[in-house]
Parts: structure tokens; C-alpha cells; sequence
């Protein structure tokens, strides 16, 4: 156990250190220095500039000296909890990351909490009796929903229940303070979204395990059908569902840039969108960086969590 | 010889797309000139124009697809017979790929032509019925709706395409050598796979800038990995089988190995995840087009109509802009999903 978990973090710490240094890389040629010098000085400026001046730019922003140390500098920085600088938004990158962090955070807490009771509830209820009219009709719900992009669920969303009936509002900008109005919008979109591969997989185990020998026996002992399924079957049927909750993180963080954009609510994913637009390289590697670390704890846990949970390999 | 023909045993959908040289070649005719128009026909067309000094109209590249794209959907339909689900998924994706090789021959408005801006659904103004209305800018939304098939059917089949040829490329390698090659593609896939999709497509793009050609390459970096996983994980399985050792004991070289006697055996199940990633690529390419990193306009596209109605449209009265480009892009997913759904149902059957 505690071997796989070493295993586990020094792949992850690996990972992160070759994502990063991925990121410095492709960031790192003439043409995003000669932007960064235009972000600092002006277009202008930096039109009317020498080749020597520009050297000399160069060498005041510590530009000049050679990559590995440049590279080690950097991630010490970051270590050290300084993430750079955002010309856009005019402040430092690590505080506005934190805060727009936060708000995701709040979004994504939303999501987990009303997609992993429904899509659990769902699976079960269609893994329990496979191919049964309702197994077929939730199959084909699940289908449907994660068929449509969700810039199309937030749409008809939008056009349904905020400019037609007028429920709820359209934007989630949330200018007057926190609302939680305009975080209905947002969530419902990701968890129609979402629901649906979770529940799949949830039922693909359910049935799995509801084939196996001692739900037979269990069964033909005649213990009633409901205890079977509530104290027999689901402990085991949701040991896989759980890791792909889990990863579901991972996919959230991506998820979250195209509905952040279209509602205009103030996450992670629309600070990494603007800032890819403007450009901001140091928001855009702050953000990359962030997600990528997420997503890797995310894998940890699930795998992690996997093992512990199975009985089968707990006990090996 | 009175041998009694026994009628044909119904053959399983792998098996018949194990021999489907007749249908890859309609695909191709159908296909091809599909995406020299998109891609490039006004230079096409130009090029012509200087070395015969006629310019022919690029509209004639797509007559041979017509046929092919209802031939194919024959095909599809006789081969797809015993899933009802695939039927209904093939028919949703003909009828786009259809429409998007008559585009020209069909009896529309100037997609990209200003008319009359804010034209609701089903109404006429200056002598002309708007069946689907105009956008903000005045164009005729169905025109520019059917028009709109076309890039992001051509980039979308484009990039899976070659993120397969990638992907599998280096899942052959890495479960056909193992060793050192396997533990370092595999790493390289986990590097890819730990960053969210959507995050590395923002970040490939970002870098590359906005084009069709470099959602390809974005696409190829954020699939190719996971295809990876898959034919590594069935090739491991296919070699230790019998007709591998026979080829290797005939002394043939790994690079032969790999290309005649292993891809054939991991064919099958990569086309129905091929299916649903034609659906991922869908959104992704619809979404960063939304998002303003993908296709440029002014060619109609559905991703661009969102993208260009979104400020414009939140008024329950112009909120068929967004609507319908909306419901054309889940039809076309829907299709693809339903497609692969189907070919999984049949394939488990077999």
C-alpha cells in the first residue's frame, strides 16, 4: 500500500516536472519575449527600439541568460508562491489565481454534489435489472444528454428557463455579490452534461457485479431481492464508480472554460481563456500549471483510493 | 453438381468491415473532393487558372461526391440492418455529410450576404421567405446553417483521422517492442493525459494560433495519447498469439509485423471508439470555435453563429440564432454517438 502510494507520488512529481517544463519550452521563443517586451514598454516602444537596446531589455528583465536557469528560477517562484504577473488584469497571478480557483471550486462543489446522487441513483437502478424497459430508457437518457455539447445544453437552457420564462438570469457575472440564482444556470449544464457517462459506468458495474455468483446465491437463499441489492451488491458495485468520479475532475476543469465563458462567470476557466486570448503567457502558465496538478492529485486519489477500496488487493 | 446454396449466414458487422474495400473506396470518392473544397478550392481552382488560363468552378469538385454520399449511406444502412439505434445514427450523420457535398447545388442565399438583419423564423421581407430568419448581421440563417456542415464536418474527420494514424502508430510501437520505447511513449501519454483537454487545446492553440490546420495538430496531441492506451493494450494481447510467432520464425521485420499482421487484428474495436471520438472532435472544434480560437470567419460555421449571436441574442425573440445552430451540432453528435453505440451493441453481440 504505502509502496504504491510512493510509486504514485514520484510518477506525479514527474509528471509535473515534465508538464513544466513543457510549458516554459513553448513559451520561451523570440517571438513571446518580443510580446512580452510589447506588453512592457508598449508597441511603440519597442517599434523604435535598437537591436542593442533590445539586448539590453533583454538583460534588465533577465531574459538573456540561458534556459536551465531560467527554468530553475522559475520554479522556484512558483514554489515559493510567486506566480508571475498579469499585464491584463494588472495584479499579481498568484492571488487572482487563488480567487478565481475558489469560485470554480464552488462550481464544481455544486456539480459533484447533485451529479454523483443521480447519476449513482440512476446507474443502480438501471444495472440492477439489465435490460429491463427502464435499464433501456435511462441508457438512452444518458445517451441523449451527453450527446449535447454543453455550449448547446447551456443554450437551450438559457433561451428556456431565462429568456422565455424568466426564472432564473441569463448571466452569472455575479456583479452584485454572490447570488445563488445565477449559479443554477451553470450547474444544471455541467451536470446534464456529466450525469450521464457516470451513471454508465455505474450501471456497466452494477450489472457486472448483479451476474456474479453470490448475488446468486444470495438470492436463491431467499433473502429478499432489496436486501440483496442494498447489502450485497452495491458495496462492490460502486468501488469503480467511485474512481470514475474521481477523474471526473479532470474533465470538470475542461468542462468548466466553455460554460465559465458563456454564462460569464468569474472561474478558472475564463481567466485561462482571456488570458490565452490577450496573451498573458505568466496567467496562462500559472493556470496550465494549476490544472495539471489537479488532475494528477485527481489520478492519485482515484488510483489510491481504488486500491483501498477493493477488497481483493487490500488484503494481498 | 447439385451443390444446394444455403443463403448467406448473416454476417457480423466486424466481419464485414473486415473486407471493406468497395466501401473505403466510395468513402474515398465521397470524401475527397469534399475536403480539396473546404480546404483549399479557390487556390485549387486559381492554380488552374494559371496554367490553363480557364478557371473552372470549384462548385464541379464535389459532383462524383453526390453519388458516393448516397451509395455509402446504403452501404451503411444494409451493413448497420440489425441495430436500430446505428440506423438512426448513420441516417442523422448522412443527412449533414449529404448536405454538405450539395451545399452549392442547393437553392440558397448567399451565406455570407447581408439581406435583412433581424428577420424572425417564417417570415418574409423584401420578396424573400426567411424559412429560418436572418442573423444580426442579415444573413439567411438556414443557408448559413447547412453551409456550416461542411468545416466541421471536413476538420473534424480530418483531425481524428490523423490522430489515429499517430495514435496507433505509437501504440504499435509501444506494445509491439515493449521495453524502453513502451515505458517512454507511455510516459509521454500520461505527461498529455494529466493536462484537461480543454486546457491543452487553449494552450496548443494559443501557441500555434487559430486555424483549421492547427486544430488538427491540437486534436492529434490531446487524442492520440488515449488511442495509444488502446492499441498498446491490444496489441500486447495480439502478439503472444500464434500467427505472430509464425511471422517472426519466417524472420519478417518488425516494422512488417506490426503493419500486416497486427493492425488488421486490432482494427475492429478501434472503429467503434473511433466513432465516439468523431463526437468528442465534433465539440471540441464547435466549442474553441465558440471560444474564438478555432475556425475564423466569415464562413458560416456553427461554432462562428453562436460565437458572433451570442452578445446579440439574449432576447427570448432572436434566441433562434443560438437555437439552431445549437440543435444542428447535437444532431450531428448525436448521430455519431448513436453510430458507435450501435456498432458496440453489435459487436458485443458477435
Amino acid at each position: 500500500m504505502l509502496k504504491l502510494i510512493g510509486r504514485r507520488l514520484i510518477q506525479m512529481v514527474l509528471i509535473i516536472l515534465v508538464a513544466s517544463l513543457l510549458l516554459f519550452v513553448i513559451f520561451d521563443t523570440p517571438q513571446f519575449k518580443k510580446r512580452l517586451a510589447v506588453q512592457e514598454l508598449g508597441g511603440f516602444a519597442v517599434s523604435a527600439l535598437s537591436e542593442a537596446d533590445y539586448q539590453e531589455w533583454l538583460a534588465s528583465r533577465g531574459l538573456d541568460v540561458p534556459f536551465y536557469q531560467r527554468y530553475t528560477d522559475w520554479m522556484g517562484n512558483i514554489l515559493t508562491g510567486d506566480f508571475g504577473f498579469s499585464y491584463e488584469k494588472n495584479t499579481e497571478v498568484g492571488p487572482l489565481l487563488a480567487s478565481r480557483l475558489a469560485n470554480t471550486g464552488i462550481l464544481a462543489l455544486c456539480v459533484f454534489a447533485l451529479m454523483i446522487p443521480i447519476s449513482l441513483t440512476l446507474g443502480v437502478l438501471s444495472g440492477m435489472r439489465e435490460g429491463s424497459p427502464l435499464d433501456r430508457s435511462i441508457t438512452f437518457i444518458s445517451v441523449f444528454t451527453t450527446s449535447i455539447p454543453e455550449i448547446a445544453t447551456a443554450i437551450i437552457l438559457t433561451v428556456v428557463l431565462a429568456l422565455g420564462l424568466g426564472w432564473l438570469p441569463a448571466k452569472s457575472a455575479m456583479i452584485q455579490g454572490f447570488d445563488v440564482k445565477q449559479l443554477v444556470l451553470p450547474v444544471m449544464t455541467l451536470v446534464i452534461y456529466d450525469f450521464g457517462y457516470v451513471a454508465r459506468m455505474t450501471r456497466a458495474s452494477m450489472a457486472e457485479v448483479m451476474t456474479s455468483q453470490y448475488i446468486r446465491t444470495a438470492i436463491l437463499k431467499g433473502i429478499p431481492y432489496r436486501r440483496v441489492v442494498m447489502k450485497h451488491a452495491l458495496r462492490n458495485a460502486l468501488i469503480a464508480p467511485f474512481t470514475v468520479i474521481v477523474l471526473q475532475l479532470n474533465w470538470l476543469l475542461s468542462g468548466v472554460v466553455v460554460v465559465e465563458v458563456f454564462f460569464e462567470y468569474d472561474g478558472f476557466g475564463k481567466l485561462l481563456l482571456e488570458a490565452a486570448l490577450f496573451p498573458d503567457v505568466e496567467v496562462v502558465q500559472a493556470c496550465t500549471l494549476a490544472a495539471v496538478v489537479v488532475a494528477v492529485t485527481s489520478q492519485i486519489i482515484s488510483d489510491v483510493g481504488y486500491t483501498f477500496l477493493n477488497p481483493r488487493i487490500r488484503f494481498s | 453438381m447439385a451443390v444446394v446454396t444455403a443463403p448467406p449466414p448473416s454476417v457480423s458487422l466486424m466481419h464485414r468491415l473486415k473486407n471493406p474495400k468497395a466501401a473505403v473506396t466510395i468513402f474515398v470518392i465521397a470524401w475527397l473532393p469534399l475536403m480539396l473544397y473546404v480546404m483549399g478550392g479557390s487556390a485549387l481552382m486559381a492554380a488552374i487558372e494559371d496554367l490553363t488560363g480557364f478557371r473552372p468552378n470549384a462548385d464541379y469538385i464535389l459532383l462524383p461526391a453526390i453519388p458516393a454520399v448516397l451509395l455509402l449511406y446504403v452501404i451503411c444502412i444494409s451493413a448497420f440492418r440489425e441495430s436500430a439505434i446505428a440506423i438512426i445514427g448513420a441516417t442523422l450523420v448522412f443527412f449533414w455529410f449529404f448536405i454538405a457535398v450539395t451545399a452549392p447545388y442547393l437553392p440558397l442565399l448567399d451565406p455570407n450576404k447581408p439581406i435583412a438583419p433581424f428577420v424572425p423564423p417564417f417570415t418574409a421581407k423584401n420578396d424573400v421567405f426567411f424559412i429560418l430568419g436572418t442573423d444580426f448581421k442579415g444573413r439567411d440563417m438556414l443557408s448559413r446553417t447547412l453551409w456550416g456542415c461542411q468545416r466541421v464536418l471536413v476538420w473534424g474527420v480530418s483531425a481524428t483521422f490523423v490522430a489515429y494514424i499517430v495514435g496507433t502508430a505509437f501504440g504499435l510501437i509501444a506494445g509491439y517492442i515493449s521495453g524502453w520505447w513502451d515505458e517512454i511513449i507511455s510516459f509521454l501519454g500520461n505527461v498529455i493525459l494529466s493536462f484537461p483537454v480543454m486546457v491543452l487545446f487553449i494552450v496548443i492553440l494559443n501557441y500555434l494560433g487559430a486555424s483549421g490546420f492547427n486544430i488538427v495538430i491540437a486534436v492529434t496531441f490531446a487524442s492520440a495519447p488515449a488511442i495509444m492506451r488502446i492499441v498498446r493494450g491490444l496489441a500486447l494481447d495480439v502478439k503472444t498469439r500464434d500467427y505472430v510467432f509464425a511471422a517472426q520464425t519466417r524472420g519478417e521485420s518488425a516494422l512488417w509485423i506490426m503493419v500486416v499482421e497486427l493492425l488488421p487484428n486490432v482494427r475492429g474495436p478501434i472503429i467503434v471508439d473511433a466513432c465516439l471520438r468523431l463526437g468528442y472532435t465534433t465539440v471540441a472544434i464547435t466549442t474553441l470555435t465558440f471560444l474564438g480560437l478555432g475556425l475564423q470567419p466569415p464562413d458560416p460555421d456553427w461554432g462562428l453563429m453562436i460565437k458572433e449571436s451570442a452578445k446579440t441574442a439574449m432576447l427570448f425573440k432572436f434566441s433562434y440564432m443560438l437555437l439552431i445552430p445549437a440543435l444542428s451540432v447535437s444532431s450531428l453528435i448525436l448521430g455519431f454517438n448513436l453510430m458507435a453505440d450501435g456498432l458496440r451493441e453489435m459487436s458485443m453481440r458477435d
